[in-house]
């Protein structure tokens, strides 16, 4: 029952001018839920006590470890894009997979970034090639190829199924970011949230890191939904144009 | 079936110099080598492996894009993707897979040790490296035919391609590397990362196959 009306919802959202009056109703709220959670994550984090042994360093955490999760999320929610574009055949699950590459990029470079700040006064270091980071160092170079294949094919569709092969097989390489720290002896230190036995993080940083958490989640759907927004109507744009073009063409002959 | 490899095979062989250029780029790569760091035949013996597997894998990058673009100019890749109801395409995949590499790939396993003595390595690190090359190169190949056949419409892919399926193919470079060192420096042992190697190979010889004949089959559609 509930699939029937999950799928019919889904299928509904097909036709891209009801997917634009619900982006429209959307999009608003939730950047202004996900400032908030921001705000109020940020001030908990620096309210939030210091680490025993980083000192106040520790605060970094509370959005390089969001970013680095969401850098995953974004190719998950790529790669289910990418099955709705192969399997279900989704007319607009290529345009989620084309506008989620873009924001996806940016949360990786500014988890790289983010975390190069933190290793230069804990580890000494701005980077080392140990196996967490090179796995999230390939990860940011594979959204970039998806990004210049999307843009290189002209074909809408085309690019979508191409784009769409190269994203599932890419997908390979999330569960070994995951597990890189537990499978290889890395600098970086191994998982201490989402763990069999319960977090190893107290709670009065865990709650910041939550909430900025989900505030930066919340911001990527945003930011999702507009990426996604635009696509529609540049496409609705061109086909327009050529419209236009081929009628000026008729008129002249 | 066999048929299909042979014909590939040669016009592999035939088409524009063929492996020769391969290996002549592949020879380009190692000469820079020690222009570049210094003729110190020490430092050259010690990055050695690490060198010849990077310039085999740039090497091997070279004549992929033309893998399905050769034949869907001529129009043959339809009629391959059209026989699927009697061969499967994955198959087919794999056989021209396998003629490509036997043509343009296998060569440069075979230059490879050649090239080693260029860098001063010993024996012992020339045969390992040599071998990894051999078990790790269809990996490539194999990750290589996803990027082809990605990018079978563009008429000029070859770059995209390369810059898709190199970050697939860095674990394989890095077990390869740590292969062939493991074979020099003693403490190391030497089968795990070699078996991992293997491992990796049968993988992308499943994986490759069966994405790159979902993309060109979504070419088409």
């Amino acid at each position: 029952m509930t699939e029937t009306t999950l799928t019919g919802r889904f299928a509904g959202l097909a036709n891209p001018t009801r997917f634009l009056a619900l982006a429209d109703r959307l999009i608003l709220p939730m950047a202004v839920l996900s400032l908030l959670l921001l705000a109020a994550g940020l001030v908990l984090g620096f309210r939030a006590p210091a680490d025993y042994q980083q000192g106040t360093t520790v605060r970094i955490m509370y959005i390089h470890v969001p970013f680095a999760w969401l850098s995953m999320m974004c190719w998950g929610v790529m790669s289910v894009a990418a099955l709705g574009t192969l399997v279900w055949r989704h007319p607009l699950a290529d345009v989620a997979l084309k506008a989620a590459a873009p924001v996806g990029v940016v949360f990786t470079g500014l988890a790289l970034a983010t975390g190069s700040i933190w290793g230069k006064p804990m580890w000494g270091t701005w980077w080392v090639w140990d196996a967490r980071l090179t796995s999230v160092f390939v990860l940011f170079l594979m959204y970039l190829g998806v990004i210049a294949l999307t843009r290189a094919i002209d074909d809408a569709g085309r690019a979508g199924r191409a784009a769409a092969v190269i994203t599932l097989v890419g997908a390979v390489n999330l569960p070994i970011i995951k597990f890189s720290v537990d499978w290889w002896n890395t600098l970086h230190q191994p998982a201490a949230v989402f763990r069999m036995d319960g977090p190893t993080i107290h709670p009065t940083m865990l709650w910041p890191l939550m909430i900025t958490a989900l505030g930066f989640t919340v911001l990527f759907f945003t930011l999702h939904l507009a990426a996604m927004r635009t696509e529609v109507l540049r496409r609705r744009i061109f086909a327009m144009q050529r419209l236009a073009a081929r009628r000026e063409e008729g008129r002249s002959a | 079936m066999l048929a299909l490899y042979v014909r590939d095979l040669k016009l592999g062989i035939r088409a524009g110099g063929g492996a020769l250029v391969g290996i002549l780029f592949f020879l380009a790569v190692i000469a820079t080598v020690p222009f570049a760091i210094g003729p110190e035949l020490t430092l050259l013996a010690r990055i050695g492996p690490a060198m010849l597997w990077t310039g085999a894998l740039l090497a091997s990058l070279l004549g992929l894009d033309r893998l399905f673009q050769a034949d869907r100019e001529d129009g043959s890749l339809d009629l391959l993707v059209l026989a699927a109801e009697r061969h499967m395409l994955p198959l087919i995949v794999l056989l021209k897979c396998l003629a490509h590499w036997t043509a343009s790939v296998l060569p440069l396993v075979i230059a490879a040790p050649v090239l080693g003595i260029l860098l001063n390595m010993d024996p012992l690190a020339n045969a390992a490296t040599t071998l990894t090359l051999l078990v790790g190169s269809p990996a490539v190949t194999f990750v290589g035919a996803i990027g082809a056949a990605v990018a079978v419409t563009l008429p000029r892919g070859g770059l995209l391609v390369s810059v898709l399926i190199l970050p697939l193919v860095i674990p394989v470079l890095i077990f390869g590397v740590s292969t062939a060192y493991a074979s020099v420096n003693d403490p190391a042992p030497f089968l795990p990362p070699f078996l991992i190697l293997c491992a990796l190979t049968l993988f992308f010889t499943v994986l490759g196959p069966l994405a790159a004949s979902a993309a060109l089959r979504a070419a088409r559609g």
